[in-house]
C-alpha cells in the first residue's frame, strides 16, 4: 500500500495498462508532448512514445470517431477530455455512435473504449467548462459511467474500464487531482464496475453519492455524528451505470432514511434516478421521504462565492439531515 | 384374601404412572386379561393388565391421581370382602395433580362450548352475506366509497400523516395509528414513536365511541403455572444427564440437497398416485435421510457405540431413532436393523412409528435400546441446529432445511444450489471427531450420490 494522490494513482492505472496490453493506447488534447492539461499523463509520453500516447488537434468528433474505429479494430484506446464538456462537440461519436454498434452488429463488434477526463464545477472556470453530464451518458444503453472520489477508486475503476469490452466514461474531478489516500500496489488491483462501496458504515440515515459529493458527505456525517449523534452510513456509488442496487436497497432497509447528494444537476439528475429505486423497492422500509441534494439548478455561476453555493456543501447536508429528523437547528 | 394390585413399571425409565382413566368400577367382576385402567408413563399411555380373578373391591388412585411405582392403586378379592386400607397418604398427595387435570378438561368444554357458536356464525355469515354483496356490490359500494374518499379529500387534516415503515411496523404490532403522537416533520409519525407507543402503557379505552379496542399482541399473553408431565421429567432427567456426562462435541457439514430432492421427487411422480396394493407408497424426504443414515453406518460402524463405563460396546446393527415432535413433548421411537431394511420398509415403519407416538401408543420396546438418533427440523425452516445425544447412543443427526442459496459450483460459476446442513453431536468418551467427520463424509456422500443406497 502506498499513500499516492488521485493523479498519480490514474496515471499508474495508465501505465500499468500500458505496459500489460500492447493494444491500450492514450488520446487526446496535449496528453503527450505536453504532459497533459492536468497533468495526469505526466512522463508516460517520454516512456512509452508516439504510438501509445497521441496528440490529438482540438477535433473531439475527430479523435473521439478515430477511437472508436479503433476499437472496432480490436484496440483499447483511452481518450482524454481536457474538460468532460467538451465531449459535446462529439456527441454523436461519444454517445450515438459508441453506444450502438454493439447492439447493431448484432453483438458482433465491441467498442472497448474509454473516455476519461474531469467532469466538475467548482473551479471558477465558467458555465462551458463545468458541466458534470454523468446523467446524461448514463441515460444511454450500451454506455457505463464509472465516478471515483478516492485514489484508490481512481485506480481500480480506471483499470477495470480499460479492460471492459464496452465504453466507459470515467468521470474525474480536477478538485480531486491532488487528494491522497492509500492504494494497494498489485498491478491487478481492479475494482469492479458496478460494485458500490460503504464509505462510512451507520445507522440511522444512508447517504448514496458518487464522485466529490461522497467526501463532503463523510465530512458531513462526522459532525452529524458529533452534533446530534445521527449515525450515517455513506454509500459511494462509485459506478453511476451499471448500478449496484443491492447496496444501496440493503443499506436502506438498515437505516429507513435516504439522502441522497450529488453535484449532478437536479432535473433528472442520477439522484433522481436513486430516489426512484428506493421508493419502488424499499417502500416499506422508508421512515420519511427520500431527500435529496445537488447542484442549484442553474448553469455553472462564474462568480467564485456564489458557485461555492451552487454546490452541496457539508454544512447543506446538515441543514437536509437535520431537516429529515425534525431538529430545529 | 384380596389382592392388592400396585402401579406396575411400564416402561424402563418409568418412576411415576398417571392414572389417566378407569376401566373398572368398584363392584365391577374381572377376570385375568381384564384391562383395569390407563396409565401415562413417561412416554406413552398405556392399559394396566389384570391377573387376578374376581371382584373390584375398592379403587385407591383417582383418574388424573400420580402415583409411584409399587403403590397400591385398586384392590381385587372376593364379592363382599372388605378392602383392605392402604393409608391415605398417597392421594393425600396428590390432588393438586387431579385438580389442575379437571381444571384443563373444564377448560376445554369451555373452549369448546365457545367455539362451537363462531363457527356456527361464520357459516350463517358465509351464506348470508354473500349474496346481497354479489348482487349489489356493483351499485353501492364505489358510491360509497366515493363519498369517504371526498369527505376526507374536504377535511384532509383528518389524515394521518405516518411513514411507510412506521405505518407497517404499527399494522404489525397492532397499535392504533391515531393514538401515536407523530414527532417528524409536519407531526409524521416515524418509526421511533411506533416504538415509544409500544413501550407506553396502554391508555385506558374510555373514550365513548371505542367499543371494540383493537387485539393488542399484549392480551394474548396469560401467565400460567403447568405441571410437568411424565414425559417432560423424563425428557428433563435423561438430557440432563445425556449433557453433564457426555462431552459433547459437534461437526457439520453441508450436503447438496438437489440429488436427494429429485430421487424423492422421481419415486412419489411413479409412486403415490398408486394403490398401496400396487406397490403406492409416498416418500418423505426424512424417510431418505433415514435410510441413508443407516447406510452410512454400514460404511463407518464405529459411529454405532455406546458407553458401558469400563467397556464400549459396537453394536451388530442399527437401531435408528428419530424424532417426533408430539403435543408436551418429544418421542423417539426406533426403527430396529435399519440397516437390512428396504426404504419402501423403512418408510412404512416411519410412518407407523409417528402415527403411534402422536397418539401416545408407543410400547417401550419401540422406543428403548437404539444406538443412533436422526433428528430434523428443516419442516420448521430451521437451518442448522445441534442435538443433545439421545443415551446411550454415541452420537445424535441433527437435519436442517434445504435452502435454495448461490453456491461456486466446479467452474468457479455462482448458481442456485440446494443445500442442507446435516449437524453431528458427538460423545467425545465413546468416538473422536475423526470418526464423527468419517461418518459425516459417508452420509453425505450418499445423499449427494442416493444410488449408493442400491449397492
Amino acid at each position: 500500500m502506498a499513500i499516492i494522490t488521485y493523479r498519480q494513482a490514474i496515471k499508474d492505472a495508465l501505465a500499468e495498462e500500458i505496459t500489460r496490453d500492447e493494444s491500450v493506447f492514450m488520446m487526446g488534447e496535449e496528453v503527450a508532448q505536453y504532459n497533459g492539461a492536468y497533468k495526469v499523463t505526466e512522463g508516460l509520453w517520454e516512456r512509452f512514445g508516439d504510438k501509445r500516447l497521441v496528440d490529438a488537434p482540438i477535433s473531439e468528433a475527430g479523435f473521439i470517431g478515430l477511437g472508436i474505429g479503433a476499437a472496432m479494430m480490436g484496440l483499447r484506446p483511452v481518450i482524454e477530455m481536457m474538460f468532460f464538456s467538451f465531449v459535446y462537440v462529439a456527441w454523436d461519436q461519444a454517445v450515438n455512435n459508441a453506444s450502438s454498434i454493439r447492439y447493431m452488429s448484432g453483438g458482433l463488434i465491441n467498442i472497448p473504449l474509454v473516455i476519461r477526463g474531469p467532469a466538475n464545477g467548482g473551479t471558477n472556470v465558467g458555465a462551458t467548462h463545468s458541466h458534470t453530464p454523468e446523467n446524461m451518458v448514463a441515460n444511454f444503453p450500451g454506455l457505463k459511467v464509472v465516478a471515483p472520489c478516492t485514489a484508490a477508486d481512481a485506480k481500480g475503476l480506471m483499470k477495470a474500464a480499460i479492460r471492459d469490452n464496452d465504453p466507459v466514461f470515467v468521470m474525474e474531478s480536477t478538485i480531486l487531482y491532488g487528494e491522497e489516500s492509500e492504494v494497494p500496489d498489485d498491478p491487478d488491483f481492479i475494482i469492479p464496475l458496478g460494485k458500490a462501496d460503504i464509505k462510512r458504515a451507520g445507522t440511522d440515515l444512508t447517504i448514496v453519492g458518487h464522485g466529490r459529493s461522497v467526501l463532503v458527505a463523510l465530512k458531513a456525517a462526522k459532525e452529524l455524528k458529533d452534533k446530534h449523534g445521527i449515525d450515517a452510513e455513506v454509500v459511494d456509488l462509485r459506478s453511476i451505470r451499471p448500478l449496484d442496487e443491492a447496496t444501496i436497497l440493503k443499506s436502506v432497509k438498515k437505516t429507513n432514511r435516504v439522502l441522497v447528494v450529488d453535484e449532478n444537476k437536479p432535473y433528472c439528475g442520477v439522484g433522481a434516478q436513486i430516489s426512484h429505486l428506493v421508493q419502488r423497492k424499499a417502500f416499506d422500509y422508508l421512515d420519511g421521504p427520500v431527500h435529496r441534494l445537488s447542484a442549484v439548478d442553474a448553469p455553472a455561476i462564474y462568480s467564485p462565492p456564489l458557485e461555492k453555493i451552487q454546490l452541496p456543501s457539508d454544512r447543506d447536508i446538515i441543514r437536509e439531515v437535520e431537516l429529515m429528523f425534525n431538529i430545529n437547528a | 384374601m384380596a389382592e392388592i394390585i400396585e402401579m406396575p413399571k411400564l416402561s424402563d425409565t418409568m418412576t411415576m404412572g398417571t392414572l389417566v382413566n378407569w376401566l373398572v368400577k368398584e363392584g365391577d367382576s374381572v377376570s385375568a386379561g381384564t384391562m383395569l385402567a390407563e396409565v401415562e408413563t413417561d412416554k406413552a399411555t398405556m392399559e394396566v393388565e389384570n391377573f387376578e380373578d374376581g371382584v373390584v373391591l375398592k379403587l385407591y388412585a383417582k383418574e388424573g391421581d400420580s402415583v409411584a411405582i409399587g403403590e397400591p392403586i385398586c384392590a381385587i378379592g372376593e364379592k363382599g370382602e372388605s378392602a383392605p386400607d392402604v393409608g391415605g397418604g398417597k392421594s393425600a398427595d396428590t390432588p393438586p395433580a387431579k385438580a389442575e387435570k379437571k381444571e384443563e378438561a373444564k377448560k376445554d368444554d369451555d373452549a369448546k362450548a365457545k367455539d362451537a357458536p363462531k363457527s356456527e356464525e361464520k357459516e350463517a355469515g358465509k351464506a348470508g352475506g354473500e349474496k346481497p354483496a354479489k348482487t349489489d356490490a356493483k351499485d353501492e359500494i364505489p358510491v360509497e366509497e366515493k363519498k369517504t374518499d371526498d369527505s376526507s379529500k374536504e377535511d384532509g387534516d383528518e389524515r394521518i400523516r405516518i411513514s411507510p415503515l412506521a405505518r407497517k411496523m404499527a399494522e404489525e404490532k397492532s397499535l392504533d395509528i391515531s393514538a401515536i403522537k407523530g414527532t417528524g416533520p409536519g407531526g409524521r409519525i416515524v418509526k421511533d414513536d411506533v416504538l415509544a407507543a409500544e413501550k407506553a402503557p396502554k391508555p385506558a379505552p374510555a373514550k365513548e365511541s371505542a367499543p371494540a379496542a383493537p387485539l393488542s399482541a399484549a392480551d394474548l399473553l396469560e401467565e400460567k403455572t403447568l405441571p410437568v408431565t411424565n414425559m417432560r421429567a423424563a425428557i428433563a432427567r435423561a438430557l440432563v444427564s445425556s449433557k453433564t456426562e457426555a462431552p459433547h462435541f459437534y461437526l457439520q457439514t453441508e450436503v447438496d440437497g438437489a440429488p436427494i430432492a429429485e430421487l424423492r421427487k422421481a419415486l412419489n411422480d411413479r409412486l403415490a398416485d398408486l394403490p398401496p396394493e400396487q406397490g403406492g407408497v409416498k416418500f418423505t424426504v426424512n424417510d431418505l435421510i433415514l435410510k441413508a443414515a443407516a447406510e452410512a453406518v454400514r460404511r463407518v460402524p464405529a459411529i454405532n457405540r455406546s458407553w458401558k463405563g469400563d467397556t464400549i460396546v459396537q453394536h451388530g446393527s442399527v437401531h435408528l431413532a428419530f424424532g417426533v415432535a408430539v403435543d408436551d413433548g418429544l418421542l423417539t421411537p426406533v426403527i430396529r436393523d435399519a440397516q437390512s431394511k428396504s426404504l419402501r420398509t423403512i418408510g412404512s415403519e416411519a410412518k407407523e412409528l409417528i402415527k403411534k407416538a402422536r397418539g401416545k401408543k408407543l410400547k417401550p420396546d419401540e422406543m428403548s435400546n437404539s444406538t443412533l438418533t436422526v433428528t430434523n427440523l428443516g419442516m420448521f425452516g430451521i437451518t442448522d441446529f445441534y442435538g443433545i445425544i439421545n443415551p446411550p447412543n454415541a452420537a445424535i443427526l441433527s437435519v436442517g432445511a434445504t435452502v435454495k442459496t448461490p453456491v461456486v459450483d466446479d467452474k468457479g460459476q455462482i448458481t442456485v444450489g440446494y443445500r442442507m446442513k446435516v449437524g453431528l453431536s458427538g460423545d467425545h468418551r465413546v468416538i473422536d471427531g475423526a470418526v464423527g467427520a468419517q461418518y459425516l463424509a459417508a452420509l453425505r456422500e450418499i445423499l449427494e450420490t442416493p444410488a449408493l443406497m442400491l449397492v
